[in-house]
């Protein structure tokens, strides 16, 4: 047994039997930070606050949902909103956090792309990261379903039908998926769990992983600078902070970081409190009938751009490119075949590549929204094309990148 | 090392276990998720079909699904005479043809709307149009509406058991099983 002594205060009492000083240095304040960095790398603290957010507010809308088909639409548009105190402030605080979380995961994303931060030792933060934009889908469009509105519906009528595969023709698949012919109370209730339960709890351990792939590659800088992060912690250490190129993570770093949080949470409430109808479809605000399609169905903004890719195409070659679409960003660090770490601006053809990336997928997504009629087919069609071209070409243009 | 392979045999004896454990409680996670009795047993609608007027739709339901019911006018069975694909995917009760379909795109599921001016079917989810015996004329649809076994009795069609001529359609691939 260790060695105990009587105890100079609580802080000793705990560190005697949770090494918490030690705890503290490892996770905070000898956690070190680059300081060549911008407020895009505020991002992920955004996204924790956000997951927070998310959680919270979902705590108390479960209180008071209920997944039942006869039940369910009332208990969320009438209990929550109108009887309970501020549940409307869950309700749209949850609605808005879902749809804005996906906007910073894109920010995320693109400024890992066009900084290169899947390289060199980081592949498993980018594929981490990439299995958490999959369970945050699934986690979105579970939600989506609980309102059991009209979009509730038919979005769970168009995705489980993604299963059939085409061609394939796997019905018994999509009824075992649903519990039933139809979208019908096996279906709400199964989905039920899995928005509350076990989606959770696989995001929260994909964001352990992704925090545990970025402790031994440390975060990238805006030059994609190889740091030896002993040595600039050393110089810190000793005294030279104006020398070294690291910060500490606390309070330092997070100083900094926890401001843009701020900037963004005004954004934030903002949206909550005077433009939280971006995030509520006025379609959802019809019960769920079986037996009507609403006029024109399309997903949350943030789906545009892979439901564009599927949509100009026949049934089996749409499912192939949306598979595609689906799984091809995981791919990027074995895709991306230049040995440079630097930022998207001085890496030759790749510059007009990131940015040709980023255009196409805001085509795609306005595309989506609009109905499919000329000449919009026509856009869609040809930048669904460009999407899957530019993925081709990655490893070509990368592979005649010059070293820099 | 005596010790050591003993310890290897136990190794591997638990995961031999743990691995039928494993798939046993697969089996029986995949058969929970299953459609209960109680909704397979639900699939039955009985039809009279001596009430439909010409080129009417009229949408009927089974299994929670909707059924397109749509009397063919003389002129429409004109036409549909001229194309032998199109007669194939008509029932024929008394003297009467009727369209009976699964009313949901074979795309993605959506329910097509019918314009009785243009006798076709356009489905707002991605545009797929299907002709007035719910016959595919414009992609993504696959094909055209699935049609749901039925059993003619009478004047009565019931849905949900298969009678010779849903039978003879399956085998001429006119429709998929639904």
């Amino acid at each position: 047994m260790a060695h105990f002594t009587k105890a100079t205060s609580i802080k000793d009492w705990l560190n005697q039997r949770l090494a918490i000083e030690k705890v503290e240095k490892v996770m905070a304040s000898e956690y070190w930070i680059p300081k060549n960095i911008n407020f895009l790398w505020a991002m992920g603290m955004i996204l924790v606050i956000t997951f927070a957010l998310l959680l919270v507010s979902g705590i108390f809308l479960l209180m008071y949902y209920q997944p039942n088909v006869t039940t369910a639409f009332d208990s969320v548009n009438y209990t929550i909103m109108r009887e309970v105190d501020f549940g409307w402030l869950w309700r749209h605080v949850h609605g808005v956090a879902a749809s804005v979380v996906f906007l910073i995961i894109y920010i995320h994303m693109f400024t890992g792309i066009y900084y290169g931060s899947y390289k060199k030792g980081r592949e498993m933060i980018w594929i981490s990261g990439m299995l958490l934009f999959v369970a945050f889908s699934a986690e979105a469009f579970s939600g989506y379903m609980l309102p059991w509105g009209q979009m509730s519906y038919w979005a769970g009528m168009v995705i489980t039908n993604l299963f059939s595969g085409g061609s394939l023709h796997a019905d018994g698949l999509v009824e075992w998926i649903r519990g039933d012919y139809v979208p019908a109370q096996a279906f709400l209730n199964r989905f039920f769990m899995l928005h509350v339960l076990l989606i959770p709890v696989a995001i929260m351990g994909l964001i352990g992983l992704h925090f545990g792939a970025l402790r031994i590659p440390h975060v990238n800088n805006q030059d994609g600078e190889e740091i030896d992060f002993d040595v600039e912690s050393k110089k810190y250490l000793d005294g030279d902070k104006a020398g070294s190129k690291v910060i500490r993570f606390a309070n330092d770093f997070m100083a900094k970081d926890m401001m843009v949080v701020g900037f963004y949470l005004v954004f934030f409430f903002y949206l909550v409190f005077y433009h939280y109808g971006f995030a509520m479809d006025p379609v959802n605000f019809d019960p769920a009938d079986g037996l009507k399609t609403p006029a024109h169905i399309y997903p949350e903004w943030y789906f545009l751009w892979s439901y564009e890719i599927l949509r100009p195409f026949s049934t089996d070659v749409g499912l192939m490119a949306f598979a595609f679409a689906q799984v091809i960003f995981m791919m990027l660090p074995f895709l991306d075949r230049s040995p440079n770490t630097v930022p998207a601006s001085r890496r030759g053809l790749f510059k007009y590549w990131f940015w040709a990336m980023l255009i196409d997928m805001i085509i795609l997504t306005a595309m989506g929204k609009v109905p499919p009629v000329e000449p919009f087919g026509s856009i869609g069609f040809y930048a669904a094309l460009t999407f899957i071209g530019l993925w081709i070409a990655l490893p070509f243009i990368t592979m005649m990148e010059k070293k820099v | 090392m005596k010790n050591s392979s003993r310890r290897g045999f136990m190794g591997k004896a638990f995961g031999v276990f743990a691995a039928g454990g494993a798939i046993a409680s697969l089996y029986a996670m995949k058969k929970s998720w299953d459609p209960l009795p109680s909704v397979k047993a639900a699939g039955f609608t009985t039809l009279d079909m001596s009430g439909y007027t010409d080129n009417e739709l009229v949408v009927e339901k089974w299994r929670g699904k909707p059924i397109f019911v749509l009397k063919q006018s003389a002129e429409m069975l004109k036409k549909a005479e001229a194309n032998p694909k199109d007669m194939d995917r008509l029932v024929k009760i008394g003297d009467a043809h009727f369209m009976v379909c699964v009313g949901l795109c074979t795309h993605l599921g959506c329910i097509p709307g019918y314009r009785p001016d243009t006798q076709d079917f356009l489905c707002a989810c991605h545009g797929g149009m299907y002709d007035f015996t719910a016959e595919v004329t414009k992609a993504p649809p696959p094909r055209g509406l699935d049609i749901p076994p039925f059993k003619i009795d009478g004047t009565t069609l019931v849905l949900g058991e298969e009678g010779p001529e849903y039978k003879k359609m399956l085998e001429s691939g006119t429709t998929l099983k639904v």
